[in-house]
Formats: C-alpha cells, sequence, structure tokens
C-alpha cells in the first residue's frame, strides 16, 4: 500500500466557504493508505508548495491527493512541486473540490460531504498510480516534401531557409506543378510564369534543398522525427547529372506523335522530351511508352546528337533510402474528367474544353502561341460560352459533392481576358452562385460585368449540341425564366477540382487519415489546419482542401512553421499517458490497430514459452509510445482486455467509480 | 385553401415522388435541359421551387403537367439528384386522384396516335395517362 | 415542505478531459448549480469508457450513469466521440433489456464553452433518475455493507 498525504486547499474562501476544509482533512485522514493529511489557505502558493514538499520527504509519501481547484488550473504545478521533492510527478492526483464542488452548491454541509467523497475517490486511484516516465525520442533534422508544386516549392523553400535540408519528391520530369500551366493570377492578372519560374530556380539553386524529379513515394516507416521512406527513381533514359538541358534531343527524334500532357493533349510532342522550357531540372526524359529505341531496339537518334553522352537506354529504376524528421504532404489536385457529362459533349467536340485547357490555349507558350483559336479548325471564336459548377456541387456519382473555390474566380478572369485581347467576341457566363470571398475577389468579378462586358447568367447550360460546325447551347436563365438557344463557337467547362489519384495510397502509407473526397483531414479543422491527426505529418496546398495560390502559399509557409518548430528539438518528450498492451493477454486481433486513428499500434510475431519447453510464435500488439496520443479508444475494443491506457488504467478508474458509488 | 392544407398537399405531393425539393440548389439545368420548354407555362424549377414553397395549386391548374414529356432528361442530369420529373408526375397523379379529373381517357389514346409518334412517347403516354 | 426521507440518487458522471470536464469546470466558474449527487470522473477522451465501468458503477449501487464528450465532429482524437456514440447505442440496448430503464443512462455532448448546458443537463438528468426512483436491478447485494 502507498503511504499517502492529503492536502486540503482552502483557496481563500472560495473553497472553505462551502466546504469545511477541516472535517474534510479528518474525514480523509482515516482513508487506507493516508499517513498524513492536512488543509492551508493557497496550497498553489510557494508556502503551500513548500508544505507538501517537506510532507514528502518527512513521511516518505508514495503519492498524494491535493483537494483543490480544476486540474487543468493546478496539476502541472503540483506535478513540479512533487517532481521537486524526489516524487514520481505522476503520482499526484487532485479533487476538483472549487469548479465541481464549492463554487456550485450553496450548503456547506453537502459540500463537506461531496468533497470528502471526490478525495476518496482521488485516494482509490493514487492507490494505483504508477511512476511514469516521459520517454524520448530523437529527431532526423531533415524533411521530405512530397509534390513540387507551389505548395511543395514554397514549404520546401520556407524550411530550407531555417537551415534544415529538404528533399522534395515530384512524380513528374519537372517540378512546377498547375501552376506551371496557367496564364495569368487573379485578382491582378500577373502572369503565372513570372512569378512561379523565379522560386522554381530559387529551389534549386538552393544548397538546403534537393529534388528528386521524376520519383514516386515507395514506402513510409517510422514516426514521428523518424520517417524511413524508400523513394523509387524512375528511370528517364538519360543521366540527370550529364543533360546539358540544350534540346537538341528534342528537335530530332523521330517520333513526334506524342501527346503533350504539359499542353493537356492539345499538341504534340517528341518521345524525348523537356516538359516546358523552364523546366527544373532543366533535364530531357525519354517517355518509354514511345520511343522506338526503347521499344523496338532500332533508332537511337537522341545518342547520336547528344554531344554531352547523356543518354543512357539501359538505365533501370532505383531505390533511394532515406531518413526524415518530418513530412509534408502537397499532393495537389487535377481537373476531374469528364468522360461522363454526355451534355456537354467534351468527348465529342474538341471545342468543349475544360478551363485548365483554356489555359494553355490563351498562353504564349502554349499549343496555339496564345493566339486563342478554335481547337477544331483553328479559326478565331466568336461566341464563347462558360460553364460553371461542372461536377462541383453535385451529389451525383460522376460530380463532387463539394465546392471547387477557385472555379468562380478563374472564369472571371477567362471571361476578361478574353474580352480584352478580342473586343468582337461574346462572352457569357452561366452561374449558380458567384461566389468572391477573397481580397479584391468580387470587385475584379464586378469589373468583368462592368467594364468588360461580360454576358453573366444565372442558370445553367443543360445540353450542348456540335452542329454545322457550331455548338449549339441550350440553357437557362431563370432571373427572365427563360430558356436560352446560344450558337457558339467554343464552350469551356470549368471543371470541380479532385485530390490528386496518388493521395490515398500515400495516406495509407503515412497512416494519415482523410475525408470522402479523398482530401486530406487536418489534426483540428480550425486551431490546427496544417497538420494531419498522425504525428510528424504536414499538409501543404490542395491535398487538404479546395484553395487558391495566396492561400496555397500563405498554407505551405505555415506548413513549413510546424516542420521547422519539430526539426529544431533535439528530442522529442513524449506524453507518458499512452496506451500500452500486455503481451501475455494479447491474442493478435487487430481490434486495436482498427480502431486507432495515429496507426499507433503495429503487430509483432514474438517468440514465447510453451508447455514442455516448447516455443510459440505469437503475434501481439506493440504501442508506439511516439505516436500515441491517449486516447483509450484500443482499451476498450480490444476484446481481451490486454490493452491498457497509462495514468487511466481501467483498475483506476474502476477504483474511482467504486469510491463514488460506496 | 388554408396554408394548412396547403401545406398538406405539398407533402402528399413530396411523398408520392419520393423526391425531396430541398436538396435542390436553384442552377436550373433541369429547365435548361427541358425538350418541352416552350410548350410548358411552369418549367421543372418552377416545380421544384413551388412545391419547396407549398404552393402545389397553382401546379395542379398549370398546362405543364400534361405537357411535360416524360423524358426524365431532368431527372437524369440534375446534379443534386432532385428528380424534378418525378415531382411533375406527383402533382399530375394529385389531380388524377381527384374523380373524374384525367386529361385524356385512356380508350381516346389509340385514335391520337400516328405512325410518326416515337414509341417512347407513347410508353410515356401511357405512364401519363393510365394510373 | 420538506422531505424528511427524501430520496437522493448516486449519479456518475464521465467526462472527457477537453470539452466537458472544461465545460463541467466552467459552469462552477459561472457558479451555476447542479445537484451534489452528481460525481464527475475524468477520462481522456469518452472513448475510453470502457461499458464495464458503466456496468460497475450500477453494481456498485449507482442510479444513473451519464457520458458526456466533445460534439460529433469536434473529438480532440478527431474520432473518438463517434466510437462513444456505437457503442453506447449498443450498451444502452442492452441494458434496457435488463431492465435498468433508459433514463438512467445517457450520452451527452457538452463542449467547454457549454457551461450552463452542462448544469442544464446535470439538473434534467438528476430529476430524471430521482423520479425513477433506486436502482436495484444490476446491485450486487455483495457490496452492500
Amino acid at each position: 500500500m502507498q503511504r499517502i498525504g492529503v492536502f486540503v486547499c482552502w483557496c481563500g474562501t472560495n473553497i472553505a466557504a462551502t466546504v469545511d476544509v477541516e472535517a474534510v482533512a479528518e474525514a480523509l485522514s482515516h482513508e487506507p493508505g493516508v499517513v498524513y493529511s492536512t488543509n492551508y489557505q493557497y496550497m498553489c502558493s510557494q508556502a503551500g508548495q513548500d508544505m507538501i514538499r517537506d510532507a514528502i520527504r518527512e513521511y516518505q509519501l508514495g503519492g498524494i491527493v491535493i483537494c483543490s481547484c480544476s486540474p487543468r488550473m493546478h496539476e502541472t504545478t503540483f506535478r513540479k512541486t512533487a517532481e521537486r521533492a524526489g516524487l514520481n510527478p505522476y503520482m499526484v492526483e487532485i479533487a476538483n473540490i472549487r469548479e465541481q464542488c464549492s463554487w456550485i452548491h450553496k450548503d456547506k454541509a453537502t459540500g463537506t460531504e461531496k468533497a470528502i467523497i471526490l478525495g476518496r475517490a482521488a485516494i482509490a486511484k493514487v492507490h494505483l498510480n504508477a511512476p511514469l516516465i516521459a520517454g524520448e525520442s530523437p529527431v532526423t533534422k531533415r524533411a521530405l516534401v512530397i509534390g513540387g508544386g507551389i505548395a511543395g516549392i514554397q514549404t520546401a523553400l520556407d524550411i530550407a531557409d531555417a537551415g534544415f535540408p529538404v528533399d522534395i519528391v515530384e512524380k513528374k520530369p519537372t517540378i512546377g506543378g498547375k501552376m506551371a500551366q496557367i496564364d495569368k493570377t487573379f485578382p491582378t492578372l500577373d502572369c503565372a510564369a513570372c512569378i512561379l519560374t523565379p522560386k522554381m530556380v530559387d529551389a534549386a539553386q538552393n544548397e538546403n534543398i534537393r529534388i528528386l524529379s521524376y520519383s514516386e513515394v515507395e514506402s513510409v516507416k517510422g514516426f514521428v522525427g523518424n520517417f524511413h521512406v524508400t523513394i523509387r527513381r524512375k528511370a528517364r533514359y538519360v543521366k540527370e547529372d550529364v543533360c546539358t538541358g540544350c534540346g537538341l534531343c528534342t528537335e530530332k527524334c523521330p517520333q513526334k506523335k506524342v501527346p503533350n500532357e504539359f499542353n493537356l493533349g492539345l499538341d504534340n510532342r517528341r518521345a524525348i522530351y523537356i516538359p516546358f522550357a523552364q523546366a527544373v531540372p532543366k533535364v530531357a526524359t525519354i517517355d518509354p511508352g514511345y520511343c522506338t529505341m526503347l521499344k523496338t531496339g532500332k533508332c537511337g537518334v537522341c545518342a547520336k546528337v547528344c554531344t554531352a553522352g547523356a543518354i543512357d537506354y539501359k538505365q533501370q529504376d532505383t531505390f533511394l533510402e532515406e531518413e526524415y524528421g518530418a513530412i509534408v504532404v502537397a499532393t495537389g489536385f487535377n481537373p476531374i474528367k469528364l468522360d461522363r457529362y454526355e451534355e456537354y459533349a467534351y468527348a465529342q467536340s474538341p471545342d468543349v474544353v475544360t478551363s485548365l485547357e483554356f489555359e494553355r490555349l490563351m498562353n504564349a507558350a502554349g499549343p496555339t502561341g496564345g493566339t486563342l483559336l478554335r481547337p477544331s479548325d483553328g479559326q478565331h471564336p466568336h461566341t464563347l460560352v462558360f460553364v460553371q459548377c461542372v461536377g462541383s456541387r453535385e451529389t451525383r456519382d460522376c460530380g463532387k459533392p463539394y465546392c471547387s473555390k477557385i472555379c468562380c474566380m478563374y472564369t472571371a478572369k477567362h471571361a476578361m481576358l478574353c474580352r480584352e485581347k478580342y473586343p468582337d467576341t461574346e462572352v457569357y457566363v452561366f452561374y449558380i452562385d458567384v461566389r468572391t470571398p477573397g481580397k479584391n475577389f468580387d470587385e475584379f468579378y464586378r469589373r468583368a460585368v462592368e467594364e468588360y462586358g461580360v454576358h453573366y447568367i444565372k442558370g445553367m447550360v443543360g445540353k450542348v449540341i456540335p452542329e454545322g460546325g457550331k455548338l449549339k447551347v441550350q440553357a437557362a436563365d431563370l432571373l427572365s425564366n427563360e430558356q436560352l438557344h446560344i450558337d457558339a463557337d467554343m464552350v469551356i467547362l470549368a471543371a470541380a477540382i479532385e485530390p490528386d489519384e496518388s493521395a490515398r495510397s500515400l495516406a495509407t502509407m503515412l497512416t494519415a487519415s482523410m475525408d470522402t473526397n479523398d482530401f486530406f483531414t487536418e489534426a483540428h479543422p480550425k486551431l490546427r489546419p496544417v497538420e494531419s491527426p498522425t504525428a510528424g505529418i504536414f499538409l501543404s496546398g490542395v491535398c487538404q482542401g479546395p484553395k487558391d495560390i495566396p492561400e496555397t502559399v500563405a498554407q505551405a509557409g505555415a506548413a513549413a512553421s510546424k516542420v521547422i518548430g519539430l526539426l529544431v528539438k533535439d528530442k522529442l518528450t513524449c506524453n507518458p499517458c499512452v496506451a500500452e498492451a500486455d503481451e501475455l493477454m494479447c491474442n493478435g486481433c487487430s481490434s486495436c490497430e482498427k480502431v486507432c486513428p495515429y496507426g499507433a499500434i503495429t503487430y509483432q510475431d514474438k517468440e514465447f514459452r510453451g508447455p514442455n519447453r516448447t516455443t510459440l510464435l505469437r503475434r501481439v500488439a506493440q504501442v508506439n509510445p511516439a505516436v500515441c496520443q491517449g486516447c483509450g479508444a484500443c482499451t476498450v475494443a480490444c476484446p481481451s482486455g490486454a490493452m491498457d491506457l497509462k495514468g487511466f488504467s481501467t483498475s483506476q478508474i474502476m477504483a474511482e467509480v467504486d469510491a463514488i458509488c460506496k | 385553401m388554408t396554408d394548412t392544407n396547403a401545406r398538406q398537399l405539398a407533402a402528399e405531393v413530396i411523398r408520392i415522388s419520393g423526391a425531396d425539393p430541398k436538396k435542390c440548389m436553384k442552377c436550373g439545368k433541369c429547365t435548361a435541359t427541358c425538350p418541352a420548354f416552350e410548350e410548358m407555362d411552369y418549367h421543372p424549377h418552377q416545380f421544384v421551387d413551388l412545391v419547396d414553397k407549398g404552393q402545389v395549386e397553382k401546379l395542379m391548374n398549370a398546362k405543364g403537367i400534361w405537357t411535360c414529356l416524360s423524358c426524365f432528361a431532368c431527372l437524369e442530369r440534375c446534379p443534386r439528384m432532385v428528380e424534378p420529373a418525378r415531382l411533375i408526375e406527383a402533382v399530375r397523379v394529385a389531380v388524377i386522384r381527384q374523380q373524374g379529373m384525367n386529361h385524356l381517357k385512356p380508350q381516346d389514346i389509340p385514335e391520337l396516335l400516328d405512325e410518326n409518334l416515337p414509341q417512347q412517347a407513347i410508353t410515356s403516354a401511357f405512364r401519363k395517362y393510365a394510373k | 415542505m420538506q422531505v424528511t426521507n427524501e430520496f437522493k440518487p448516486t449519479i456518475v458522471a464521465f467526462c472527457c478531459n477537453w470539452c466537458s470536464y472544461a465545460g463541467a469546470d466552467l459552469s462552477g466558474t459561472n457558479r451555476l448549480s447542479y445537484p451534489a449527487n452528481v460525481k464527475i470522473i475524468r477520462v481522456p477522451c469518452s472513448c475510453r469508457v470502457n461499458p464495464m465501468f458503466i456496468l460497475r458503477a450500477f453494481q456498485r449501487g449507482a442510479d444513473g450513469v451519464i457520458l458526456c464528450g466533445c460534439h460529433p465532429g469536434d473529438c480532440h482524437y478527431t474520432t473518438g466521440n463517434y466510437y462513444t456514440r456505437r457503442r453506447m447505442t449498443l450498451l444502452f440496448s442492452m441494458l434496457d433489456y435488463l431492465g435498468i430503464e433508459k433514463e438512467r443512462t445517457r450520452v451527452e455532448w457538452v463542449s467547454a464553452a457549454e457551461g450552463a448546458k452542462f448544469a442544464a443537463t446535470m439538473n434534467e438528468f438528476v430529476e430524471t433518475v430521482t423520479k425513477l426512483g433506486e436502482n436495484k436491478r444490476l446491485e450486487d447485494l455483495r457490496c452492500k455493507n
């Protein structure tokens, strides 16, 4: 039995007015194990704390109970006091006799009686307390950023500026992401390439940043501060360190008919290619699906023209094993596929394009050199119809139930740019709601209407029928209650955005949670928006939810600051009140693993001694104390009662229940 | 009609239809896609709106319930799965259920048919009139 | 009128550390009173409450058990209260089957800002349980002194 000391606080008159503190101290002194019981005016004061310290030493107390205010107020204070007196800080229990007793009761007899019961419960619990020691784990001072779009680049730059090495893993041959494909940015209309490409160059030149382009994360093991990551470096059949990026091979390659993904298939590239002029790293890549040499062994033109000798047809995928302390997910988004929207004739007519394709058609570096031409016949379009919310806010299977957030603004931008460059065009925008919550956003949209004469029509397009070189658009104008029929030259669909398809498998690898739309969930929707619930995993950009460029950059910076906050620590102190599995009782059923929101539980095959000198191999649960947050969900899920939570163990809570119900 | 009666009628129409006008986000795609727009006095989006507001009586006197083709284009393309066609059908049923209120007698239909009428129209006509 | 032999039920309240326990503290800070029969046990999360604890409370003579957690979607541990909701639905229907009235058990979501709600809930719960009278169904007579 523990030697227990009880300290009843008056809290001036806050407690003493409705609780007879002396009677409480007296009553509790008769409880089993209590060797010392006293009361004092202010236990949290220096004198009160000295009193506790002296009593611990004098009476060799093994546990103390403090009847005072809420543990949310002074638990830490009294734990420190105990520690100073040489007692384990987790041998302290607080009976809350202020907030939950004296302040809510007016009758002194009632208050005193309740205070005694609360004190008894705390004594019953402290008997079963065990000294806990907060563990420590080292931190690898290096971060991994998955995804090299503006979110990933900004996060990497900010972490690198703080002096920590960062790796960016990008699955495409170049970093830059979606922003590199965009023509102009709202609401200022500055050119995306002009503000993005300097950042890409900064990232490439920063000595703390290593760019692993054309690479993918293969597996992730470990936990916060100690992630072990395998990265697949896909064979690009070009020696990255030898290639000068002169581009001669991309001009001489005889295989000319490869759809150019950077221009969304609106034009063709060669089988050996550099995605765009400002690519980082500026290195050629051979597309193995189209290269004649790789497919048939007969060609080799690129190797012949390459003066640097960078071409290597025999290159294989390689694997890189790295250690990281923190991982930032910045996997971004894609517009949804529109194959199932037969009413908009996207698959039937090349003149029906998505907004991202329209960006390329307007871009000076795009397939038309920046002149807006109809993809079907290369003619100048006169009537353009923009359709918003294509797939957004849609509960049908083919759509997404959320608002994609960016479409209202980029559609206003496209409409405005169209009218500015080609005043002879008629531009219609069909909208359900125009959502412009952002600095200078609504002014921007109003400018499109008032200064540029864009026709905004409240309603939706019902069908698009390609006929005689025109697109017959049938739509509703809800304000005039009319059906409109427009002969359009081009229809531009503001397709919903969805998380990149790599996100789900990545989430599984990271044990990071996702919502039903495959967006990563944050640790707290308001207060911890850039952290995943899994410790050490941070979120940056659209992988967490739709957002525009300024918001993405802001979140990227926030994620970086959280990473820096983690990496500056030499060691992580763990919360010692974590779950623990009793190996002898565990039957390896995986129930606990399934309910754990943090992925803190793993299984291990362990040898146990069986009867007659045999050895049994059994699968048992193991909790990683660095990852466990101590919620206790697993303790209840465990059918054999093997799982328990330190500090709030089953026996401790049962003892409290018993004491209260006596 | 009192307000309570109107509410009850609307609730009945919603029950018969199995549709939920509350899901509507007022995009108007149903009306945009409607091939019988010119023939209807009240349009699909108005059906959804008026049922939601409990003003079914207006719709019961509308020409639109008889001129709707029941082609289900509005239902098929509605992004929120509101199913306006079912609401129109429910209003029609609400009218027919009052004795003798059928717009057309089933026995009169064969006479009205001609060779150019698509099969789908005949099927939907029977669906409409033979309750 | 003073009733001399008034029945005072024993109520055990499990409160999660992040929302409901803080809500209970807040009702104290605001001096919102509720009956002294309610005794609070602090748990890290409502999902830490094992059905066993509730059975034990009834066995030891509790007349009512209430479980308070964060509002759905606000759990400090993301999903804890969802587990609670599912587990307690099952447990309470089983208790009902055993003859422990549904009104003796309850799950309530109380946030750290809802001191008033905490007090109101407790007042109402104590009143309900008082009306039901003493719980004898699961009581273990061996535990009686």
